[in-house]
């Protein structure tokens, strides 16, 4: 009998970075934040471009969360998830500025109902755009990518002119509800009052999201689906159905997005969300198509590298954005946190 | 002889081939069957929105790749002429080298997207294109130094191809059949025998073993690649490819006009007119694009005006006068595109070939 073979196992620790690879893509947010604040070398100005970049990246999350779940549970690409976000604008200040009285009011609870009011308005009119949208464009072109890219950008031209045969082809501004405008000073540094409710809502939305997606059945169902489809349906789920509700859900979370990113620049074109969809594909490329956390990274990475570069060389804004997809890219192709399909 | 002209990819269909007969025998004779300053100017897009049409076809209709870069390759090609003109002074080397040196940075561009996007997923290309080109089109009109800004730079082409330059003041006492012999005549056919080349070379690039792999990638890429063919490779070269035919396309679109500007050539308007023309004239046959562009162009040029007649007759009633009047008919063409999507995928062409 020969002896048993020699074996020594090493126990060795985890190094710091094997520890700190999976973790990666949430750490990026704070060592974005730490770059620009090297690069900026001044805490007030840094602070306030930092909160005006998470109030961005915010408004991008919610505007682009719809299009990235639709995307993972019907593999379905929807070129038109800007038509929302310029109907829920024009739809939401349309009902703001019916309420003139309200929000010129200089009274905080007057002002955030006629907001509110505008945001259930937009929401509603997104949300019921959606279902139309998803039966007349997208449901005869499942499975078929090419037609889908086609079908919903015919889609989204379309929706474009109708807000230009309903509201006119010139720009409308407007004014802020009175509570919102202004800024308050905090450590020095000047910070915008409204981009602080915007990283409120903002942050408010993922945490509903993360709720729904992992503490119910319906958020089971939904992870399932994106996991496996066919699975979910072989044990009686009609997913068919649960898509139309994320895609109505994701409509009108953009029409929400498109209130907030409305009241942010206080003006309105018909060709916004066009504009918008530019953001909000890098977001959900980098972030991974069909990840909700990761589309959250991604937005606040985009809004806060466009906001540090807009400081410190304007030109180079838009181009950094397609420098961090490039870099982000080249580091995990797929995005940052890839969608795992069981097939 | 014809055959293999057009690469033994004849048109199939006798109502096709007068249509398309038709087409080319008009083009050719622009000048002289229309005289004129906006028709042969119309004749002149024509020509150019043919090629570029077809070169998107290229991509989308044989590789089943949407790229929504292609006017930004269009006008790449464009500025580089503009550019050379501009710095070397009007001659025929300023364009041949602004269009080789167009062509060669759109063939690089589409190189890197192709390897960033395409060896990911086929859709990330479409997404990607779409940011880049919205990015370069603004940068181009932030960099006023170079590119003109949002004026865009105006210059001179050869004296050749000018309205000052006469001949054939001896033979023909400057006229032929009327019409009189100028730079412009030669402009015109510049362009006309610039397409018309550029367009037989596409032909034999779609019907080659190259253009076969393509068609079997489109089909069903996975297939493919256990074939053996490395898909990546050939969607890439497609790419590459079709962004040189563009940038071409943008050259001679300068030369014709003889300017260059953001509005003019890299607007996204033009992409979605390019998208129109492809899907009505019919994908993945390189005639529908010279289907879709000649009644695209044609379309733009003067149904606006009869929209703007039926807008006058329904005055009185409400909103309507609103969805028809002149400037909205990209609407019309929205709708219209999303139905044709739907009902007729294969185009015009691919409707006159089933009834063949």
């Amino acid at each position: 009998m020969s002896a048993a073979p020699e074996h020594a196992p090493t126990m060795a620790r985890l190094s710091l970075s094997d520890r700190l690879a999976p973790h990666m893509p949430v750490l990026l947010v704070p060592l974005l934040a730490l770059a620009g604040f090297v690069a900026i070398m001044n805490p007030a100005s840094w602070l306030t471009l930092t909160v005006s970049g998470l109030a961005m990246g915010m408004m991008i999350f919610i505007m682009a969360s719809g299009l990235t779940l639709v995307f993972g549970l019907m593999d379905v690409i929807n070129f038109g998830h800007g038509a929302f976000v310029s109907v829920g604008a024009f739809v939401g200040i349309s009902v703001l500025m019916l309420l003139g009285h309200m929000t010129s009011a200089p009274s905080l609870i007057l002002n955030l109902a006629a907001v509110l009011l505008a945001v259930i308005g937009a929401m509603l009119a997104t949300g019921a755009m959606g279902w139309a949208f998803e039966k007349i464009i997208v449901a005869p072109v499942y499975g078929h990518h090419l037609k889908q890219i086609l079908v919903t950008m015919g889609g989204l031209i379309v929706v474009e002119q109708l807000i230009i045969v309903l509201w006119g082809p010139e720009e409308i501004y407007f004014n802020r509800p009175e509570a919102l405008k202004g800024a308050i000073t905090f450590a020095g540094a000047a910070i915008e009052k409204y981009r602080l409710v915007a990283v409120a809502v903002g942050l408010a939305v993922f945490a509903a999201m993360r709720w729904v997606l992992r503490g119910t059945k319906i958020g089971l169902i939904v992870r399932a689906g994106v996991e496996n489809g066919e699975m979910v349906q072989a044990l009686g789920y009609r997913l068919k159905l649960i898509f139309v509700g994320v895609f109505i859900a994701g409509s009108a979370l953009a029409g929400l997005g498109g209130v907030m990113w409305a009241l942010y620049q206080e003006v309105i074109t018909a060709h916004m969300g066009n504009h918008a969809m530019i953001l909000i594909f890098i977001v959900v490329i980098i972030g991974g198509l069909g990840s909700v956390e990761g589309c959250f990274i991604g937005a606040l990475l985009v809004g806060l590298m466009q906001n540090y570069i807009a400081f410190l060389e304007p030109k180079a804004a838009l181009i950094s954005n397609i420098a961090l997809m490039v870099t982000i890219l080249m580091w995990r192709p797929m995005g940052m946190i890839p969608v795992v399909k069981a097939k | 002889m014809i055959r293999s002209l057009l690469s033994g990819d004849t048109p199939r269909s006798l109502p096709l081939a007068l249509i398309l007969g038709g087409i080319l025998l008009c083009l050719a004779l622009a000048p002289f069957l229309f005289p004129g300053v906006r028709t042969v100017d119309t004749a002149a897009r024509i020509c150019i929105f043919i090629v570029l049409v077809a070169s998107y076809d290229l991509l989308l209709g044989y590789g089943g790749i949407v790229s929504f870069a292609h006017t930004m390759f269009f006008g790449i090609g464009a500025y580089g002429v503009a550019l050379t003109s501009t710095h070397m002074g009007r001659g025929f080397d300023a364009i041949a080298i602004g269009a080789l040196a167009g062509a060669g940075l759109a063939a690089a561009l589409a190189l890197l997207i192709g390897l960033f996007s395409l060896r990911v997923r086929a859709i990330f290309f479409a997404m990607i294109t779409l940011a880049v080109a919205s990015a370069v089109a603004v940068l181009v009109s932030q960099l006023s130094g170079l590119t003109g800004g949002e004026d865009g730079l105006t210059f001179k082409t050869p004296r050749e191809l000018g309205p000052a330059f006469k001949f054939g003041k001896e033979a023909f006492d400057g006229r032929l059949f009327g019409v009189k012999l100028n730079g412009k005549l030669l402009a015109y056919y510049f362009v006309f025998t610039g397409a018309a080349l550029l367009f037989l070379a596409m032909l034999r690039v779609v019907n080659s073993p190259f253009g076969r792999v393509l068609q079997a990638i489109r089909e069903n890429d996975f297939r493919s690649e256990s074939i053996g063919y490395r898909v990546v490779y050939y969607r890439v070269a497609a790419t590459c490819l079709s962004a040189a035919i563009a940038a071409l396309a943008g050259s001679l679109y300068a030369v014709w006009l003889r300017y260059v500007g953001p509005d003019t050539v890299l607007s996204m308007e033009i992409m979605i007119d390019i998208l129109l023309m492809v899907v009505i004239g019919g994908m993945g046959t390189l005639y529908g694009a010279m289907i879709g562009a000649t009644l695209f162009v044609l379309a733009q040029n003067y149904l606006q005006n009869l929209m703007g007649a039926a807008s006058h007759l329904v005055e009185d009633l409400p909103l309507l006068p609103e969805l028809l009047s002149a400037d909205r008919w990209l609407l019309w063409l929205g709708v219209l595109f999303v139905l044709s999507v739907y009902f007729f995928p294969t185009g015009i062409v691919g409707r006159l070939r089933e009834k063949a």
